[in-house]
């Protein structure tokens, strides 16, 4: 087991390195000298010569990697062209809207996505199986913004059930965290619990058909626990699976929602230094959107070998 | 009272190709200690028959009666027939492999079957039994091996642990659906000892399905054959073995390896079973038989009783087909008799004629 985690998290460090060097070359391959933009348009060539010594731009390519490497390291990406911010900081600042929203919505979708997958499954080709399936083809082909426009109108502005936009940061009050998120918790779970309902219904019609269900029937088992403990059981392990990709996926990438909703996450942040062509912001986002999906392969690496005996011995 | 007695079973499946005739009526006895092997191809209904039998074939259209100490199978509820299953009548199948959960340990998934009929035992008890039976049906070190997921069995070490889960509860009839198949020839005949010692201490009914009459030969005390859903020939196992009657019983005989003495070649049955959404016209069998005459493709044979019992016909030796009733048996005498009937019962622009040409220029 320590031995398979050892691996898998060589195996995450591998990517993430990977990612470093794609990013790094992408900073050079982008035509703007990143040294004018940060000195700004009146620099004399004095100046810039001084910024691009100052900045490192001179090295030679792998000492400037090097550096990057080091610096990155120590948790430091360098200082955005527009803000002269740390990108850290700004990273840490929009990280926990997008932390919230996603995991919160995980929640709600996985819940609501099994329970109408298993209803789908049980009660195949029946009406109920076919509402199902309308119900998840109108909620995977709905632009999220219509969903979040219309949910927003409906329960903040002419209800005023829930309070309207921004973040309110949890430790700052839990409440008013909780009731600020619920909209775009809903508006992110329909999409994604369109899509896990298929994903269980599929996969638990895959697992009834199998022989070792038909013994548990054999064995006098009741129909309840035929299907969950042994039905469910099997077939959650590619809901996980896709859960843990799909958590890591979103965390770099649910700028919709976040548009809507006036949360400043991840999402947001990387389309506005895109935007302007902030480049170490956006090396910032790229990075850690990487870290979050390699994070949530490991963590699913390591659910499914608990989920499944047959994996944690190979 | 027999144990179980099934009567007239009819088993179809609406399908999007058409209604599927699993079985077409087939009627066969059980009686308490006994054996009764049921043989066929796959796509004779074997399997299908006994499954039905305990709810285990959905969306199935079913007909017929199968009393099982008198009460009748079919008929029961959901609830009523979930407590037969595992107590009463117990299942084995082919692959052990598929058929063992994968993320359960086997001794839990044992365990899980004896607390399910018996809610008084608690989950130390029933792991001790379950201890005890995978000890009884040879698995060694159970007390360690309890704790095994099913991928780190052997297949013969599978096999047994579903022995072990099917004599949990001291079922009468255990039901047997090709259990050796999966598995390597020496582990066959092992599985196939254990079954035969465990059967005799628990003098629990069995029903053997099985493709090859070579693995019941030892075990059955009454064989059922059958093809395309229907029962060809049910005999004691001597009066088939010996005397044959049916073409297809004949030849399943021919098919075994070492059956025929060693110099003669293995002599397999020719052209595939019969589709069961459109069945051939007459005898199902009729477009693969070496015996073909013309009635045979246009009328359906019943079983009728073929052999002689101190003068009187022996009801317990029954065929469905129109060869004359003295013509079973592997020996000369029966195959003239065969070849007498099959060229009085054949005229020359017969449909039977076009059969055998259509066999011979395959």
């Amino acid at each position: 087991m320590l031995r398979f985690l050892i691996r898998r998290i060589l195996f995450g460090i591998l990517v993430l390195w990977i990612v470093t060097l794609g990013v790094f070359l992408l900073f050079f391959a982008t035509s703007d000298d990143p040294a004018a933009r940060f000195a700004g348009k009146s620099a004399t060539p004095a100046t810039l010569a001084l910024v691009r010594h100052r900045l490192g731009l001179d090295d030679p390519l792998p000492v400037q990697y090097w550096h990057f490497l080091t610096r990155l390291l120590r948790g430091d990406l360098g200082y955005s062209f527009a803000t002269q911010s740390p990108v850290t900081d700004m990273i840490k600042q929009a990280l926990p809207a997008s932390l919230s929203l996603i995991l919160g919505a995980a929640v709600l979708w996985l819940a609501a996505g099994i329970v109408a997958g298993v209803i789908s499954a049980t009660r195949a080709r029946t009406l109920l199986d076919r509402g199902i399936t309308l119900a998840v083809l109108l909620g995977i082909s709905m632009p999220a913004f219509i969903v979040g426009l219309t949910l927003s109108y409906v329960f903040a502005v002419k209800l005023q059930i829930f309070p309207q936009t921004q973040y309110v940061p949890i430790q700052n009050n839990p409440l008013q965290w909780f009731e600020h998120m619920v909209l775009p918790w809903i508006t992110l779970a329909l999409l994604q619990s369109a899509i896990y309902t298929r994903l269980t219904r599929g996969s638990l019609l895959d697992v009834l058909g199998e022989d070792y269900i038909r013994t548990a029937r054999a064995k006098g088992l009741p129909e309840r626990r035929v299907i969950y403990r042994h039905g469910l059981r099997s077939a959650l392990t590619p809901v996980v699976t896709q859960a843990g990709v799909d958590i890591g996926v979103l965390i770099g990438g649910t700028l919709v929602t976040e548009s809507v909703f006036g949360l400043q996450g991840i999402g947001q942040l990387t389309v506005q230094s895109l935007t302007i062509g902030d480049l170490p912001v956006i090396m910032g986002v790229v990075l850690i959107a990487a870290f979050f999906v390699v994070l949530g392969n490991l963590v699913v690496d390591v659910v499914y070998s608990f989920l499944d005996p047959r994996v944690r011995l190979s | 009272m027999s144990l179980l007695e099934v009567r007239d079973l009819k088993v179809s499946f609406d399908t999007s190709d058409g209604l599927v005739q699993a079985v077409r009526g087939v009627s066969f006895t059980v009686e308490r200690g006994k054996t009764l092997g049921i043989v066929g191809e796959s796509g004779s209904g074997k399997s299908v028959s006994t499954q039905t039998l305990l709810g285990l074939t959905a969306g199935a259209l079913i007909d017929g009666e199968a009393l099982f100490e008198g009460q009748d199978l079919l008929a029961m509820t959901d609830e009523q027939l979930r407590r037969v299953r595992g107590k009463e009548i117990a299942m084995i199948f082919q692959d052990p492999l598929s058929s063992l959960h994968p993320l359960y340990k086997v001794g839990k998934q044992i365990a899980e079957m004896i607390r399910q009929h018996e809610p008084d035992v608690n989950k130390a008890q029933a792991r001790k039994r379950a201890i005890e039976l995978l000890g009884m049906v040879g698995i060694p070190e159970p007390g360690q091996r309890v704790d095994d997921y099913p991928h780190q069995f052997s297949g013969g070490m599978r096999q047994r642990a579903m022995i072990a889960m099917s004599l949990a509860l001291n079922p009468k009839l255990i039901v047997a659906d090709e259990p050796t198949t999966a598995l390597d020839a020496t582990v066959q005949a092992q599985i196939l000892d254990l079954m035969l010692r465990l059967q005799r201490e628990f003098d629990t009914a069995l029903i053997m399905i099985t493709h090859d009459l070579g693995v019941i030969a030892d075990l059955a005390d009454d064989v059922l054959v059958m093809y395309g859903g229907k029962p060809v020939e049910h005999a004691d196992r001597r009066s088939l073995y010996y005397r044959p009657h049916h073409p297809y019983t004949k030849g399943l005989l021919e098919s075994i390896p070492g059956s025929t003495g060693a110099k003669t070649r293995l002599k397999p049955i020719g052209g595939q079973p019969p589709s069961l959404i459109n069945l051939p016209t007459g005898c199902a069998f009729h477009p693969r038989c070496e015996y073909v005459m013309d009635r045979c493709v246009t009328e359906e044979p019943l079983l009728a009783a073929v052999g002689d019992k101190d003068g009187f016909p022996d009801l317990g030796h029954t065929s469905a087909c129109w060869l004359p009733k003295e013509a079973a048996g592997l020996d000369a005498e029966a195959e003239n008799l065969r070849q007498e009937a099959v060229a009085l019962g054949r005229s020359a622009d017969s449909p039977a004629a076009t059969v055998v040409d259509a066999g011979e220029a395959q």
